[in-house]
């Protein structure tokens, strides 16, 4: 193992920093749910002014680290030093009273405050007579944010903001707190690009100022980018700890899935048959116009654009969760009901949709019975289910997909992260399409992992399956799509095949500067 | 080293015995204690009257109680969806009242009862309508709806009485020849079969859990959401009526006020069988037992002489236990587990 274990304190020269002591220490802890052991030896060092990559595959325990951190979860071994002092993170509370706070991938703002009350909340400054001093705290917020680079107005609702400001709103909540210690757990798989790279900035900035922040992403572009150190763990167990400048993303990659990882994308030769989908002048008013297109078996087509641009929107009204204003909707020529995801099914279209937690999947039902929800209607027999049926398809579609679980009747929210997104993808997979959307499929996703969707992907194209896929990541997108349709403010801007697509002329019909060519 | 897919597929054969002895667990938890609690209410009525083993008397017991305990049946589903019905002991009396106004009238019985369902079901409709087309809560439809139903059963009997129907209807509050069953008990105990085969076993009860736990992926997964809550309140309407008419039967006589205020033993029987009030938990064994427990409750109570106003704060007292003890159990387990982790701490 690569891991000293000395308890002796700055002996052994692992940080930015060898003569400082870490400012915290998570030494050996671990936790088990039940028979699950979610966490078995996990231990990482974090030194002041550090950015702190922690990586590892879906269910390598990484959240579990974090709610310990969190004070959410309560260890069953091990311990958290904070300038070498163990300390009892008892409570969530008791957490941020360390100086510990933990920015989530979703943050959870209460939409009808301002955003200075929502940093202030609960210990709003008084004025004399206990009223609460709107001034001070809104000058108090504006300070954070000018440390932070991001001019947000504190006096504004929350409702309203973009998941990266509500990041950045949280950020400044937990400087207000005094966090010494900042964890981020996938805080960029919702945001769009240009939203990262000022992630990146307040997070220099954080550093500048003597924090310590741990983040946590599958996308390991990203670690190079913003991180010095990177500890990797595998299968709840710390792994290695190295300076970002001795290693490279094979070497990180090989730590985190145990052996090599091929190529992420496969090149799709299925020559494409017929028209699967015909999509012909689709409106839904205000939200995408004149949307008209088609997908054939055997080809992944790619539906690119900013955030907002109307990508998801244009999915929803193909499967028939939005009622449409306008368009035909056709799958192997036979026109398609407006409004029935239903009657999609029946015609062969599978959707995974965006948000798994609310749309893919039933958190609080066995994993199982998730893969099966779908499907229940061809597992029965005499208007029957046979469970039998049932749980084979989950365990077939469990082995195929890798998935990380403790038994196939835990409910689905016992599973990690990438994992609940794998049960989604089992669930529509189970049913054979003809016909598979797919919003952000790799979403959360770790490395080994999302290779193992993109060869799914194409191998369900060699059998012949159409894939309408929406990614916000560019190189997916180019990696595995055979054309590329931009949209731009809820029309089609650009489609652009394989050959001619690159980031730049993407990103340029997604900005509106490139008119469509046909048009 | 073990691969990746090594340690996925050495995983595997593990799922399923654990499945089962999971599922076992679960039972045992509230359905079991309503079997112990079960046993404990028979052993109460025996001790009370030495006449109450006696077969007859307890599912004779199903004279006041088969018409509750039918309509709890969809009420079960309602609940599982996270909506409710508040409206059924009304649906009961308006029926009740439209059986005898016709009888009174001159039609023929076969002909009253029909229109009686046929009004269930356009009272159900009524409900299901303004709920899933109009997206207004159940609370609250329903609640404007069981004055409704109410009061138009006021108009249809005024303050009359109905009363002289055939034999052979009346006969039914008799237990089934040779047996010692009461018939509505009897309607119930198939009526339950088939509802726990449908909730627990057809994709139709499958989906009614998905709209409980979250409604919004069940759609996504092609669950038509409102069509079948819709169903579930026609269903609801059309089985209430139903109610209504065995409950003139055994009466031999209905009134416009006609079960009034049992609306909330319906609901009360359902939660105490196990069904959670925020939707996606219940079985119907759970309510079957409940309905067994409140049954033989009620006769060995009533047996005891104990008054029927004394006996509505039994109904309470097992309606705030179905609510507390799942939460005092998480309660205490968190409790537990602190005290364990404050031990391990002075430990060490
Ligand atoms: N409350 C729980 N009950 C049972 N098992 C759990 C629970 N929480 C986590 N686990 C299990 O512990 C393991 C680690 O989960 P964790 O969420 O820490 O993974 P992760 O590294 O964050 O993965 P991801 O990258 O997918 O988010 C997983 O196998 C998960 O199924
Ligand atoms: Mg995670």
């Amino acid at each position: 193992m690569a891991k000293d274990t000395e308890d002796g304190v700055g002996t052994e020269p692992r940080g930015v920093s060898p003569e400082e002591q870490p400012l915290l220490r998570v030494d050996h802890v671990a936790k088990s749910f039940g028979p699950v052991k979610a966490l078995i030896d996990g231990s990482v060092d974090l030194y002041r002014g550090e950015s702190h990559a922690l990586l590892g595959e879906n269910g390598a325990g990484k959240s579990t680290l974090v709610k310990i951190l969190a004070g959410v979860y309560q260890p069953d071994a091990g311990h958290v030093l904070l300038d070498g002092v163990p300390i009892n993170l008892a409570s969530p509370a008791a957490a941020r009273d360390a100086g510990i706070s933990i920015i989530y991938q979703e943050p959870t703002l209460f939409p009808d405050l301002s955003v200075a009350e929502n940093i202030f909340m609960g210990r709003q400054p008084l004025r004399t007579g206990r009223r609460i001093d709107r001034g001070e705290m809104n000058s108090h917020s504006k300070d954070v944010f000018t440390r932070l680079g991001v001019p947000l107005n504190p006096s504004r609702l929350a409702r309203g903001l973009s998941v990266a400001d509500q990041q950045i709103v949280e950020i400044a909540k937990a400087i207000s707190f005094n966090a010494q210690i900042i964890v981020m757990d996938e805080p960029t798989a919702a945001l769009t690009e240009v939203e990262v790279s000022r992630l990146f900035d307040v997070m220099k900035n954080l550093r500048e100022q003597g924090t310590a922040v741990m983040f946590i992403s599958h996308r390991l572009g990203e670690v190079f980018e913003a991180c010095q150190r990177v500890t990797v763990m595998r299968d709840g167990r710390f792994v290695n700890t190295s300076r970002i400048e001795d290693t490279d993303i094979d070497t990180i990659i090989r730590s985190m899935v145990g052996r090599d990882v091929s190529s992420m994308y496969a090149e799709n030769t299925t020559v494409p048959g017929e028209n699967v989908l015909e999509v012909e002048h689709l409106t839904r008013e205000g939200v995408f116009t004149d949307v008209t297109f088609n997908v054939r078996a055997g080809e992944i087509v790619a539906l690119a654009g900013l955030v907002g641009a109307g990508r998801t929107e244009v999915a929803r009204g193909i499967f028939g969760i939005d009622k449409v204003d306008a368009g035909t909707v056709k799958v192997g020529g036979k026109k398609l009901a407006h409004g029935s995801p239903l009657a999609a099914m029946a015609a062969g279209i599978g959707f995974v949709p965006e948000d798994r937690r609310q749309q893919g999947l039933v958190m609080d039902m066995a994993i199982d019975r998730n893969m099966a929800l779908a499907s229940v209607g061809s597992l029965s027999h005499f208007g029957l289910i046979r469970k039998a049926s049932e749980r084979s398809l989950a365990s077939e579609w469990a082995a195929r997909l890798q998935l990380k679980f403790g038994r196939l009747s835990n409910n689905a929210s016992t599973l990690s992260g990438g994992n609940q997104q794998k049960v989604v993808l089992g669930k529509w997979l189970a049913r054979k399409p003809r016909l598979l959307i797919i919003d952000e499929p790799t979403r959360g996703i770790d490395i080994g992992t999302k290779a193992e969707v993109h060869r799914l992907l194409s191998e369900l194209v060699a059998q012949g399956v159409a894939v309408l896929m929406i990614s916000s990541e560019l190189p997916e997108v180019l990696g595995m799509a055979d054309r590329i349709l931009v949209l731009h403010e809820g029309r089609l801007a650009a489609e652009f095949s394989r050959g001619e697509a690159d980031e730049a002329n993407i990103m340029r019909a997604a900005t509106g500067q490139l008119k469509k060519s046909a048009a | 080293m073990t691969t990746v897919e090594d340690r996925e597929l050495l995983k595997l054969p593990e799922a399923e015995p654990r499945n089962i002895e999971d599922r076992l667990r679960g039972l045992v938890r509230w359905e079991g204690g309503l079997v112990i609690l079960f046993v404990a209410s028979l052993f109460y009525g025996a001790s009370t009257s030495p006449y109450f083993m006696s077969i007859q008397t307890f599912f004779f017991a199903g004279l006041n109680f088969g018409e509750i305990a039918i309509m709890a049946l969809p009420m079960t589903f309602i609940i599982i969806t996270g909506e409710i019905d508040l409206s059924v002991a009304s649906m009961l009396g308006l029926s009740a009242s439209i059986l005898g106004y016709l009888f009174m009238h001159g039609w023929s019985i076969w002909a009253a009862m029909a229109i009686c369902l046929v009004v269930g079901i356009v009272g159900g409709a009524l409900n299901g309508f303004l709920i899933t087309r109009l997206g207004l809560p159940s609370i609250a439809v329903t609640i404007g709806t069981l004055t409704l139903y109410r009061g138009i059963a006021l108009i249809v009997l005024s303050t009359n009485t109905a009363t002289g129907f055939p034999s052979w209807t009346t006969n039914l509050s008799l237990p089934i020849g040779g047996t010692h069953i009461a018939y509505d008990f009897a309607i119930f105990v198939v009526m339950a079969i088939i509802f726990g085969v449908v909730l627990h076993m057809t994709p139709f009860g499958r989906s009614l859990f998905a709209i409980g736990l979250q409604q919004e992926t069940a759609f996504f997964s092609g669950v038509r959401v409102k069509r079948i809550k819709f169903l579930l309140y026609v269903l609801s309407g059309f089985i209430c009526a139903f109610a209504g008419i065995l409950y003139t039967f055994q009466q031999a006589s209905s009134a416009s006020d006609t079960g009034t205020g049992l609306e909330l033993n319906v609901v009360a029987i359902a939660l105490f069988g196990g069904v959670s009030i925020f939707g996606g938990r219940g079985t119907i064994f759970g309510v079957f037992l409940a309905v067994c427990i409140f049954g033989s409750l009620q006769a060995s109570l009533t047996d005891a002489n104990v008054s029927a106003q004394a006996q509505t704060i039994v109904t309470g007292v097992l309606l705030l236990i179905s609510v507390l003890v799942p939460n005092a159990r998480d309660g205490f387990s968190r409790v537990r587990s602190q005290v364990r982790r404050r031990r391990v701490r002075g430990a060490t």
